[in-house]
């Protein structure tokens, strides 16, 4: 079942295009740099942004701090969301439950299956920023990478780094993931899903600029998403990272087992 | 995969089955009996809780109470081992609209538990889109098929594994009469070897014209179920056209039944007997025959009963 769903979502034109628009971003954002040489003063602006007109290697990092906030939590809306509701929409649910597919396994399927989008297009993303980054942008210092700690790093050292960081950026996502998931097995419709989860996400933005906001904001799921740059200081500054992690676990059962606890029980009359 | 459990009978069978939803009875204590063998037709207007009683048995809606036994195991609980079983189109048939009939039949046929290997699935996929009569190298997208078309895919993935059960929810839908009669012509061809049909609609001469059963629902009651040709059996009851009515009138008496513009409904036995007597006494009789309820007179009476 879940090779099914990998399939389906592979075949999807809606899939790449999407992935497209994922891509387009950072390379509008690596041309202008490339063309202006005008990078945003160091400690504004997305991070690592400053640092990739010296250092191009650093920009599937800068890349992914662009796409993170807003592209790639939309992406994983609208797929989560589309999920459940969507096959509902097009009738093909009924077919797949008489098939049958038990329920649960088919949300494992769908909840595995925009895990492996979101896999997907990180890797995408790293891949296509990292030749932009090195054809277009700063050449690598020979002696190493430097780090946000101002210590330097070898190549070795940032390659595994940035693959935890690329780790990091997937697990960001079950939250959303998650949460759009229970939205589709509330609804027929994967817009009003999606909408439903991009909607949280702002209100959790919304009160994170909120300093009455203080007591709940280690709960918000999108608190800790751009802590994967403590990855690049020396030493590595685990404490955000880690409390990331268990967040993003947390919303993933919470909203898994919602998700579940409606939907095998749900009267499937679309 | 366990095989059907043997199921003396009936393959289909429901007690006090009963759908509420706030406080409409969508479906209130229905007992269906469908046996092997069966073509069942399952009548009832839109609205009647045709579908929903269909979705029951299929494990989509859980019954509010009531038991229902789908091949002598109970429903929804036994749908892992029930369902394999089944062949089924639920309402309207439905396919991912960006590939084709067969790149959705693939799917579908992938997403179940059995061992079939790749070459199997791919032959079953082409025999069941010849049977409905697509042709399996069409590679065009479902989104540009016409609504007959996305029936006739519908009834293939229902017939691909070829199960003894098939459950269709109006599967002439949306066909014209040539793809209705082919379609018709298919399923009994398929009730010939032995598949039980279970088939509901709301055309009243399609159901006369392929089941063996009936049963009507009316605002979600059962109120007639039967063999089809005990419900439509000769009534004792002759029908006469002629010229001369009032004559036939005189002549025959009390066993005139009634009388509408130039036909006679007269109480006997023999057709025959009657034509001489009529005949020998003068009466030009234009057409004489035993006169044969149909099933639409048949619902219509069971409709004002209830």
């Amino acid at each position: 079942m879940i090779v099914v769903e990998l399939i389906k979502m592979m075949r999807r034109p809606r899939t790449w295009l999407i992935i497209g628009m994922l891509i387009a971003l950072p390379t509008l954002v690596a041309v202008l740099l490339a063309a202006t040489d005008l990078g945003p003063r160091p400690g504004t602006g997305p991070p690592f942004l400053s640092a990739v007109l010296s250092d191009g290697t650093l920009f599937p990092l800068a890349a992914l701090g662009v796409v993170l906030p807003l592209l790639l939590p939309i992406a994983v809306a609208v797929l989560g969301g589309d999920a459940i509701a969507g096959e509902s929409q097009t009738g093909t649910l009924r077919y797949l439950l008489v098939r049958p597919v038990g329920r649960t396994h088919l949300l494992l399927a769908k909840l595995v299956t925009v895990v492996a989008f979101v896999l997907l297009a990180v890797l995408v993303v790293a891949a296509v920023s990292y030749a932009e980054g090195r054809l277009l942008l700063g050449r690598a210092p020979t002696t190493g990478t430097v780090s946000l700690s101002g210590s330097t790093l070898t190549q070795q050292e940032l390659g595994w780094r940035t693959a935890l960081a690329l780790g990091y950026v997937i697990i960001s996502m079950l939250g959303v993931a998650a949460v759009a998931l229970f939205f589709s097995t509330l609804t027929k419709s994967s817009i009003g899903a999606a909408l439903g989860t991009i909607g949280v996400l702002i209100a959790s933005t919304v009160l994170l600029g909120l300093d009455a906001g203080s007591a709940v904001h280690p709960f918000l799921p999108t608190r800790y998403w751009l802590a994967f740059v403590d990855l690049f200081r020396d030493p590595i500054l685990w404490r955000d990272v880690a409390r990331g992690l268990v967040v993003q676990l947390g919303y993933l059962a919470v909203f898994t087992l919602a998700a579940w606890a409606n939907f095998s029980t749900k009267d499937i009359d679309d | 995969m366990t095989s059907a459990a043997p199921t003396n009978g009936h393959v289909i069978r429901t007690r006090a089955l009963t759908k509420r939803y706030g406080d409409l009875r969508a479906v209130d204590a229905v007992n269906l009996e469908v046996s092997t063998g069966d073509v069942y037709g399952f009548l009832g207007a839109n609205g009647s809780g045709k579908t929903t009683t269909v979705r029951m048995l299929l494990g989509l809606v859980l019954p509010t109470s009531g038991e229902a036994e789908v091949l002598g195991r109970p429903m929804p609980t036994a749908r892992r081992s029930v369902l394999p079983h089944i062949g089924s189109l639920v309402e309207s048939p439905a396919a991912y609209p960006h590939l084709s009939g067969s790149a959705n039949l693939a799917l579908l046929d992938a997403t179940g538990s059995d061992r079939s290997r790749g070459q199997e699935r791919r032959a079953r996929i082409g025999t069941a889109l010849e049977q409905v009569g697509l042709n399996p190298a069409d590679r065009r997208p479902v989104r540009t098929y016409s609504q007959g078309m996305r029936q006739r895919l519908g009834l293939a993935a229902a017939l691909m594994r070829r199960p003894p059960l098939l459950i269709l929810d109006e599967p002439t839908n949306g066909l014209d009469p040539r793809g209705t009669q082919e379609i018709r012509r298919l399923l009994l061809e398929l009730n010939a070897e032995g598949t039980t049909i279970f088939l509901s609609s709301h055309l009243l001469a399609e159901i006369e014209q392929m089941c063996t059963r009936v049963g009507v629902l009316r605002r979600g009651q059962l109120i007639l179920q039967e063999q089809l040709d005990s419900l439509l059996k000769p009534t004792g009851v002759v029908a006469v056209r002629t010229r001369d009515i009032d004559r036939c009138i005189t002549l025959l008496g009390p066993v005139v039944g009634s009388v509408a513009d130039d036909r006679l409904l007269v109480r006997a036995k023999d057709p025959a007997r009657l034509n001489a007597y009529l005949v020998g006494e003068g009466v030009r009789v234009d057409e004489i025959g035993p006169y044969r309820r149909t099933l639409e007179q048949v619902v219509l009476e069971a409709d004002a009963r209830a």
